[in-house]
């Protein structure tokens, strides 16, 4: 079973992130699970999403406190919060940046991949210029970066999911999974 | 009028507290102890007692003239006071 | 279908393959995704229902005793303080013999103000003669929807289907949703016999005296039990037609189990995952998960715990000076047999506190520790 957290804040999509990673694993057959960090949401906010992937039945409910991968869709979060709270070492951490992994020497114990999804969003217009919403092309990133669903699944339920804009959603993941790749020396 | 209904046992009974038969069983006026009485000189026939009266007690006689249900009426003199004409009077029962 | 829902929404799916016609509801957290829904549903026709906003869930449950009443299935949900709110009316539905079918989102109630899960809620309500359901997966909650109709549109019971706030209500995951012609192959239309009808004119609900309200008392409790068989004949006939079975509880591991953890809802599931863990530790151990609570399946555990080296029970709710309320009612249900299991009462999880595999290990290790419990509440993880 894999556990993945989502780290963003509320109104980036994070959340929706979450169910778009478990709707695309489960068009491929697995079983998922996936729910927020259960409390009051307001924009801007830090906002954690979780998804849990196997393929059994899950029938564990508790919270994820150690999860083997992150998605961080706010840069700005790693220095506000632990994002690596109870991060299993060598687990992946793939963040939405236009720094490049070597920036990030405080996470030397994970794997870091980067994308600069912000910049994706902003030239596909999902979302506002203030306000861009990086879900979908950094869930491209991750289908490339880890393998561990592939970005058929993650364009259709991008599309399935995308409120507004489907086809840009659509075109964004898929670029973000054509640039993505994780630096070589990790 | 209708038949009380009796049940002797549980099987006997409805599902519910549903009563499947009319009240008109229930003679409530043998609860009276104060009869209206109708003066029909002094009656307009506007209807205001058959319209007041609670418990559908004063029916309209086929000369417009309202006429007391005694088997129902249970004495409670709301038509002696909403008369405009003062044309009822309530008489104690023997 | 298959899809990937939450457990909010498939309360919503269970009422629109159920054919709902009537839905009276009233918003709070975390339920409201229920309403939403199948206001949409109602808006773009896939359901053809009639859809009453009220302004409090004591006119939720008033206006769909009146459309259930008037022959209409009806279904309607709430939460805590809101399920509270319709205490009164939660009777009268019973004694009126009206098979409303309600989602409660179980969250503890306030004060303090709290958005989180505790079955409180509905244990509170036990009395009123409502069936009472617990669910723990997504897909459960749809398909109990459909079943419980079936149950209590036979024996003319109100039902409520129960799910923990957030950690069902608000998780997605994997959920068939079942074809609609199956469904209506499963459960027929609802035809009450006992409905308003202008030309069978009757009085309901009349001042009863003590020479017969016993007697229709009597019958609520008669019909009730009958839940007992009819869960298990709906549950097969259910995996007859869409390959789930639901019955009045569920085991896991049961058979050679000298230790048995007796427990519900969303705690019962996470319990699968250590129950493995500690049998390839080499312990015997099984699980069993309460579905329906009401109607109580005391039969079923007398046949069950009996033989036992050791029972624990966990509740995720509390009746204040007494136990948990599964607690109390395991331990009266076994009170007769000989030879009894001794018996520990753990509480846990309250106001949404999360419980992880670790603590559900370390409660039966205590009571494989220990020869015999020595009080009847066992708090867990109080911050002391």
């Amino acid at each position: 079973m894999l556990e993945i957290r989502f780290h963003g804040r509320g109104g980036q999509g994070t959340v929706v992130a979450s169910k778009v990673l478990a709707v695309a694993v489960a068009k491929e057959g697995r079983y998922v699970q996936t729910f927020p960090e259960y409390g009051v949401e307001r924009r801007g906010a830090p906002v954690v999403a979780f998804t849990r992937i196997d393929t059994e039945p899950i029938y564990i409910r508790s919270k994820i406190y150690e999860p083997d991968h992150l998605l961080v869709l706010d840069p700005t979060l790693i220095a506000a919060i632990d994002v690596t709270e109870g991060l299993k070492p060598g687990g992946w951490i793939i963040i939405n940046t236009e720094k490049k992994a070597a920036d990030f020497p405080q996470f030397k114990d994970f794997k870091v991949a980067i994308v600069d999804a912000t910049s994706i969003a902003l030239k596909h217009r999902i979302g506002s210029k203030a306000a861009p919403i990086v879900n979908s092309a950094i869930l491209g990133a991750f289908a490339k970066i880890t393998g561990f669903v592939g970005i058929d699944a993650v364009r259709e339920a991008v599309h399935e999911l995308s409120p507004v804009k489907k086809d840009e959603n659509v075109k964004a993941a898929q670029e973000a999974y054509d640039v993505a790749k994780a630096p070589e020396e990790k | 009028m209708s038949e009380e209904i009796k049940w002797e046992k549980e099987s006997d009974m409805p599902l519910m507290a549903m009563s499947l038969g009319r009240m008109t069983v229930n003679k409530t006026g043998s609860w009276r102890n104060l009869r209206p009485v109708i003066d029909k000189e002094k009656c307009n026939k506007c209807g205001i007692c058959w319209k007041f009266c609670p418990d559908v007690s004063i029916e309209i006689d086929s000369e417009d003239y309202p006429v007391v249900i005694l088997d129902f009426c249970k004495g409670c003199g709301i038509c002696a006071v909403e008369c405009p004409k003062d044309a009822i009077g309530m008489v104690k029962e023997a | 279908m298959q899809k990937v829902m939450m457990g909010n929404h498939a309360l919503s799916w269970g009422a629109l393959l159920s054919r709902a016609e009537v839905i009276a509801a009233y918003p709070i957290t975390p339920q409201t995704e229920v309403v939403e829904l199948l206001s949409n549903m109602c808006a773009d026709g896939s359901l053809k229902a009639e859809f009453i906003k009220v302004e409090s869930e004591h006119s939720a449950m008033a206006a769909s005793m009146g459309a259930s009443a008037a022959g209409a299935r009806t279904f309607t949900a709430t939460s805590a303080q809101g399920l509270a709110l319709m205490h009164e009316v939660l009777h009268w539905a019973t004694g009126a013999r009206l098979p409303i079918v309600m989602g409660n989102i179980n969250r503890a109630m306030a004060p303090p103000w709290t958005i989180w899960t505790e079955q409180t809620d509905s244990i509170a309500q036990r009395d009123t003669g409502w069936i009472q359901i617990y669910t723990s997966s997504i897909q459960e909650i749809l398909d109990s929807v459909i079943q419980a109709y079936k149950v209590a549109e036979q024996i003319y019971i109100p039902a409520m289907i129960v799910l923990d706030s957030f950690v069902l209500s608000h998780t997605n995951e994997n959920c068939e949703v079942p074809d609609q012609d199956k469904v209506d192959a499963y459960l027929p239309r609802f035809e009450n016999a006992y409905k308003l009808d202008t030309e069978k004119p009757a009085a309901f609900g009349g001042l009863t005296g003590p020479d017969w309200y016993y007697e229709l008392r009597y019958k609520i409790e008669r019909d009730i039990q009958k839940a007992l068989p009819l869960f298990e004949e709906t549950g097969k006939e259910f995996e007859e037609m869409f390959g789930r079975y639901y019955g009045l509880i569920e085991t896991y591991k049961l058979d050679d189990a000298d230790v048995v953890l007796v427990t519900s809802a969303s705690i019962a599931s996470t319990a699968r995952p250590v129950i493995d863990q500690m049998r390839s530790e080499g312990h015997k151990v099984g699980l069993i998960r309460i579905r329906v609570f009401r109607p109580f399946p005391s039969e079923l555990l007398r046949k069950l715990l009996s033989g036992r080296k050791k029972v624990l029970v966990v509740d995720r709710n509390i009746s204040f000076g007494m136990s948990g309320a599964f607690y109390a009612e395991v331990k009266a249900a076994l009170y007769n047999v000989k030879g009894r299991p001794p018996m520990w009462g753990y509480i846990a999880g309250l106001g949404g506190r999360d419980v992880p595999m670790d603590v559900i290990k370390g409660m039966i290790e205590q009571t494989m520790k220990e020869d015999h419990p020595t009080q009847d509440i066992i708090w867990i993880g109080v911050k002391r």
